[in-house]
């Protein structure tokens, strides 16, 4: 049948951007620092052959650092986004398991942290922890789970009212059992999409709060720190330090915002068309 | 006398003819193979001027797209072979277009086919200017409805006055057929009369009406003639004068045995289901679940033919 | 109408009790951060100095800013002085926030509202196109555009569009809100909104495909309703419907989400403002937040918490003020 075809032909699809992810993410680690280490003689050329991305001012080849810098990016993405989906799970299945008064509790928390800006908050977050990799890391963790948190609430709520849910409590199975074997199983595939989804959220905005100076510090390899350094030698005419680093970076977004949408095409094919 | 013979003729005028209505749905999708499900075929009925044709048949049985089909508000997907003529014009996208809220009417059966966001009045008005505001208030009160409810939004009315609000807008046009979708649903016995009197009242004001139902038990009590649809095919026209008289008026298999499953006339249920039109049956559609059939019935649909001022489609009914 | 009316005021009673639960949250959770952190305000303050201090002066000054409190005593006496109007005064700039909020909120104000209405109305537009046209080459067009810009950084648009339009075109000036050496108050009204543009439109390039997109589903669902296929019947050709139905529909949603943005608007800001220096709340928390300006930075915080909340309020109120019926139905 052509239905089936279309399936696996997102699977394939899905798991050829999962291979072009993890190249961008390997060869970031096996970059090292002196295979960046370049040479001022080097420094501001243009892209050519020799150098995809041209150089830097300090003659750093821009294509190997913008690599360095999305592996960085996918790291603290993956991990930012594990983290936002445990707060989430817990604090979903808190609220629709809950009492009244722990929902209304923790929708006061989600709406305390949809008060603030997020971009404001992760700053004040990273502020508190000194800034760097772990200041952006805990920022966006605490500050992404919101969304799939109610996303999670809403499901729960609706299993709750199945049949089979219901039938479930009168044999007497107890609540954890009937989370394990009726719930996790239909709410998995919600989580796992909704953390691909929430992944390219978490790498732009960490790209935005390097970028900021908030995040990863000028040393390290970032995509943020890159595009930030570019400002400078704008008026310059360097346009592909600006350019060529950022577009790397929309298509990395693109790439895993696509492999979200594809794996809610393989989970559950009616739900999405596109 | 001859003038008594031409108001005859005038009366029996046909306002709408259905030939061979077939309609079926293709089924396009990026991962579903093309495919077609055909719901309705060889439909075939007439509408006289002044007349209440009851469309009578299980849910399922493709009615309601009958009136999508005859007002061309079909999905795209949707495809109709057959005629159908209307005042002998054969109908064409162009012309459905054209006639829709001027010659044809929909009386939909529920609030949902209101927009949320308007008032009940500025809607029945409609968008064609001049906007008929003094007639529509003259309609309202005939319809007794308060004189605010043209300034209320939907959900502000009761069940009873959506549904007059949804006759009027039906009474303010200058349509010559009102097509009414199941108006009876969910309605009490009184409701469901009152309802079915309006539609009476303006068959009786020269207009035609097709009163789409699975009621066969109120919709005789209203109609002059009843067209009987299983499975997508029109299997019997009667007159309602049929039904009153019993078993023996009626003429298909099926529309005696849904006579004998009304409460009043034995409450006995119609054994199987029913097939899908077009659910590649050479035979009589109904035969798997016929009493009478032979060996013809299983081999060739039978044609549609006229039997005691009525019209029947089978070999054996007499 | 009488019930309507006493239902609102309920309403905005109970959210105005709950705005201020929450930015007392926020006041609490942003001191509470700013207290953990291992940067040391009181150094970054001395470095910002540029002499040298004395053990002495460094005691004093520890003294008048009550770092050697304990932290709940100096959070309670911190929020006394917010709830008098005394937000203290910034490292940086050496004056007092509340004088710095007041000033840079105008211009913040002016490149928010410009981008809101900028993306709100072509957002809008486009909306209606994509849903008009569903699942058809201009939608998909369009679907793909909004899918990529808002997969683009917005520093990125920003870093763009002043490479081709003050780089390469020279249109516009890099940076900088006002001509430099100019002081801010000489500067005309035309100056300032030459330097908005910039910054204005990379704003709306960052959130209008947010309500393009939802302007599209919704206007689909609504397309396929009953009460539109209706008034099909009723004679209404498809342009008809759009004006009657379509927009009277999904014009609210619309707006309610417009208002319900405030919080990315202002995220956006500061991003914006930072690309083109543009002396608005946005470039003055970060530059808060680098410097360790904690009084500013606090302040800020809590400001945009109070924009942010606001714009959840209106949307909130909107939503039963223009369509009472609506929730009464759902209910």
């Amino acid at each position: 049948m052509r239905r089936q075809n279309y399936r696996t032909r997102a699977v394939i699809l899905s798991v050829l951007l999962l291979v072009i992810l993890m190249a961008i993410y390997l060869s970031g680690i096996f970059i090292t620092e002196d295979m960046i280490l370049g040479s001022f003689l080097e420094a501001k050329l243009p892209p050519d052959f020799q150098h995809f991305f041209g150089t830097d001012a300090l003659g750093r080849d821009l294509f190997l650092r913008t690599l360095k810098g999305l592996s960085v990016s996918i790291t603290i993405g993956l991990a930012a986004s594990f983290i936002s989906g445990i707060i989430a799970v817990l604090v979903g299945i808190g609220v629709a398991c809950g009492s009244k008064k722990t929902e209304e509790a923790i929708t006061w928390v989600i709406d305390l942290f949809m008060g603030i800006p997020h971009i404001v908050l992760i700053m004040l977050i990273s502020f508190a922890l000194g800034r760097g990799f772990w200041g952006v890391l805990i920022g966006i963790s605490f500050t992404h789970w919101c969304g799939l948190a109610r996303v999670i609430r809403a499901e729960v709520l609706q299993l709750k009212s199945e049949p089979y849910v219901a039938i479930s409590k009168k044999l007497g199975k107890s609540g954890s059992w009937i989370m394990v074997h009726h719930m996790l199983p239909h709410l998995t595939g919600q989580i796992l999409v909704g953390l691909i989804l929430m992944f390219p959220h978490a790498v732009l905005h960490e790209a935005s709060l390097s970028f900021l100076g908030f995040g990863l510090s000028p040393e390290q390899p970032a995509i943020g720190i890159i595009l930030a350094e570019s400002m400078r030698y704008l008026s310059t005419g360097m346009w592909w330090m600006a350019v060529l680093p950022g577009l790397l970076l929309v298509i990395l977004v693109l790439l895993i915002d696509k492999l979200g949408h594809l794996l809610r095409i393989i989970w559950d094919p009616y739900s999405s068309q596109g | 006398m001859w003038i008594d013979e031409n108001k005859m003729k005038c009366k029996q005028q046909k306002l709408l003819e259905i030939h061979n209505l077939s309609l079926s749905f293709q089924r396009y999708g990026t991962w579903l193979r093309q495919e077609s499900l055909e719901v309705i075929s060889n439909l075939d009925f007439t509408v006289d001027k002044g007349e209440v044709v009851a469309v009578v048949g299980a849910s399922g049985s493709g009615k309601s797209l009958l009136a999508a089909a005859i007002l061309g508000i079909l999905p795209p997907n949707a495809i109709v072979q057959g005629e159908i003529y209307y005042q002998g014009t054969r109908l064409t996208a162009r012309l459905q277009e054209q006639l829709r809220g001027r010659d044809f009417a929909l009386v939909p059966q529920s609030t949902t086919y209101l927009d949320p966001l308007m008032r009940v009045g500025q809607q029945a008005d409609g968008h064609r200017k001049p906007r008929p505001t003094e007639r529509r208030k003259k309609i309202f009160e005939k319809l007794s409805l308060p004189e605010k409810t043209g300034k209320l939004y939907p959900f502000q009315l009761s069940g009873g006055m959506t549904r007059r609000v949804l006759v009027a807008t039906a009474m303010l046009t200058e349509a010559q057929l009102i097509i009414a979708d199941e108006p009876t649903p969910g309605m009490g016995v009184e409701q469901a009369l009152e309802a079915l009197q309006m539609f009476r009242q303006m068959a009786n004001e020269g207009k035609s009406v097709i009163l789409i139902t699975h009621d066969i038990d109120l919709a005789v009590l209203f109609a002059d003639k009843v067209a009987v649809i299983y499975g997508g095919n029109t299997v019997e026209i009667a007159s309602s004068r049929d039904f009153e008289r019993g078993e023996e008026g009626l003429r298909h298999p099926y529309t005696k045995a849904l006579w004998r499953a009304l409460p009043q006339n034995g409450f006995e249920p119609v054994w199987g289901t029913q097939p899908y039109a077009g659910s590649c049956m050479k035979g009589c559609i109904f035969a798997p679940r016929c009493s009478m059939r032979t060996w013809e019935c299983e081999e060739k649909m039978p044609p549609i033919r006229e039997l005691r001022e009525g019209e029947v489609r089978c070999y054996h009914a007499t | 109408m009488k019930m309507t009316g006493r239902k609102l005021i309920d309403i905005f009673i109970r959210n105005s009790i709950k705005m201020l639960s929450l930015l007392l949250a926020v006041s609490f959770l942003s001191f509470l951060l700013v207290s953990l952190s291992p940067i040391d305000p009181v150094g970054q303050y001395i470095l910002g100095l540029q002499t040298a201090v004395s053990p002495e002066q460094r005691a004093e000054i520890e003294e008048y800013w009550g770092v050697n409190e304990p932290p709940v005593e100096r959070y309670f006496h911190w929020l006394t002085e917010v709830l008098q109007g005394e937000l203290g005064e910034s490292v940086i700039y050496r004056r007092p926030v509340a004088e710095i909020i007041g000033e840079r909120f105008i211009n913040s104000l002016a490149l928010m509202l410009c981008a809101w209405l900028i993306s709100g109305i072509f957002g809008f537009i486009l909306g209606i196109v994509m849903g008009r046209y569903y699942d058809r080459w201009p939608d998909k067009i369009l679907k793909k555009i909004c899918y990529i810009l808002s997969s683009m950084p917005t520093f990125w648009i920003g870093l763009l569009l002043l490479l081709i339009f003050g780089v390469w075109l020279k249109w516009f000036p890099i940076g900088f809100s006002s001509p430099i050496g100019v002081l801010s108050r000489d500067v005309s009204l035309g100056e300032k909104i030459y330097h908005l543009i910039l910054p204005a439109f990379t704003l709306s390039l960052m959130s209008f495909s947010g309500i393009a997109l939802h302007t599209r589903e919704k206007l689909w669902d609504v397309m396929n309703s009953d009460y539109v296929l209706f008034a099909r019947t009723r004679g209404e050709d498809e342009w008809t419907i759009l004006k009657r139905h379509g927009i009277r529909n999904v014009i609210l949603p619309a707006l309610t989400l417009q208002f319900s943005s405030f919080a990315e608007l202002f995220g956006g800001s500061v991003i914006a403002e930072n690309v083109f220096s543009y002396p608005g709340l946005g470039s003055a928390v970060s530059a808060a937040g680098l410097q360790s300006d904690l009084s500013l930075l606090l302040g800020i915080t809590l400001f945009s918490a109070l924009f942010v909340c606001t714009g959840n309020m209106i949307a909130n109120l909107l939503y039963r003020i223009v369509d009472p019926g609506i929730r009464e139905v759902k209910e």
